[in-house]
């Protein structure tokens, strides 16, 4: 037996569990809440950067746990070191090699500037040849400050227009 | 196999061409480029020196004469003694120096960085690329001529340069190392403002006349 519909707003008992919400919503909080980082590694923030992977700190719960050393299955640079210049190029290359979105977070003061590393042999600041998103300051940064530039990495995610780049590029 | 009391004597008894040279530590002496080998493997066979701890170069100044002096190392593993071996360059634009890879393996990589870093050419050495700074980098930037900041030069990746628009160029000194000479204790003297090495990316150093 049908029964007239009496309901004016909206009644998951009748609608089922339906929520109505924009797509860039959804496809930020997708993104923001697995970001698998590309570890870096390249001087002594990387020890930091492991113990942010520990158990202590624990970086999973964030949802960026899944450290993925090949480019191809990461989302998030963490550039944490020293960069030289004989590695730079590389880099970018493994920069290059990451899937679109992709995300850049320089850890530390070497990363962001160069650091006290003011010789010929560093370059000064790796933003000189990526787009940094998150800068971290520190010598090395304590595990908190990864920790909070990745929610400021995920608040900065949250604002982006993606629905419509994902249409822009189809 | 024994180490002698006096290894200067020895060694001049067997080579009367080395000399005594001042120390603060360890026996030292001074050996000339032709006998230099054959005095590592004396050191080496006959006296048990047979640890080569370190083998460096050091670059006396522009002005100097001889310019640069190549140093080795030499440890006893059973005597527990260190002696040190000085040679200067003949040439101070070409230095040259003979390699003691054929005696310690280990020297390789040894030599390999005092030609990276200060210009010595090794003759007969196997491999004599640059270990440290990339292939096609054209200066020896531990010689005393070469500015701590560095000397622009294209990144060693063309593409990547090309693409990011990227160089190494000469780092800023704003608050950057203290470079104190020896002797020159006075802090102020020694800040990178007195030194003229103030410049950031933003403020270029003015160029002196």
């Amino acid at each position: 037996m049908v029964t007239a519909n009496t309901e004016l707003a909206y009644n998951t008992k009748i609608e089922g569990d339906i929520v109505v919400t924009k797509a860039d919503a959804v496809i930020n909080w997708l993104r923001s809440s697995s970001v698998w980082p590309m570890p870096m590694g390249l001087a002594c923030c990387a020890i930091e950067l492991m113990a942010v992977g520990a158990s202590r700190f624990d970086i999973s719960r964030f949802g960026a746990e899944v450290m993925r050393f090949s480019p191809r299955q990461a989302d998030c640079m963490i550039v944490a070191g020293t960069v030289t210049y004989k590695m730079a190029p590389h880099v970018r290359r493994v920069y290059d090699q990451m899937a679109e979105p992709k995300w850049v977070i320089a850890m530390g003061a070497c990363a962001s500037s160069g650091g006290m590393y003011r010789s010929y042999a560093t370059l000064q600041g790796v933003d000189q040849i990526i787009p940094v998103d998150v800068y971290i300051s520190g010598c090395p940064p304590r595990p908190e400050a990864l920790l909070d530039a990745l929610i400021k990495l995920q608040s900065k995610i949250g604002t982006e227009r993606s629905a419509k780049t994902l249409l822009a590029s189809a | 196999m024994t180490a002698p009391a006096d290894v200067t004597a020895a060694l001049q008894s067997k080579f009367p061409q080395v000399t005594p040279r001042p120390s603060g530590d360890h026996p030292a002496v001074n050996v000339s480029p032709a006998e230099v080998v054959a005095v590592l493997k004396y050191l080496r066979d006959e006296l048990a020196y047979d640890f080569l701890v370190d083998v460096t170069a050091v670059d006396w100044g522009v002005e100097a004469s001889p310019r640069f002096t190549v140093i080795w190392h030499l440890f006893s593993t059973t005597h527990h003694q260190y002696i040190r071996l000085a040679m200067n360059c003949a040439s101070d634009t070409e230095p040259v120096a003979p390699s003691a890879t054929g005696l310690w393996p280990a020297a390789n990589w040894h030599e390999r960085e005092t030609y990276d870093l200060l210009g010595v050419k090794f003759a007969d050495h196997p491999d004599l690329r640059r270990i440290l700074m990339w292939d096609e980098y054209p200066y020896h930037p531990l010689r005393k001529d070469f500015p701590l900041a560095g000397i622009e030069v294209p990144l060693p990746d063309i593409e990547v340069a090309e693409l990011t628009g990227a160089s190494a160029k000469p780092a800023p000194m704003m608050g950057g190392p203290f470079v104190a000479s020896s002797g020159e204790m006075n802090l102020t003297d020694a800040e990178p403002r007195a030194k003229d090495e103030s410049w950031t990316e933003r403020k270029v150093k003015p160029v002196s006349a």
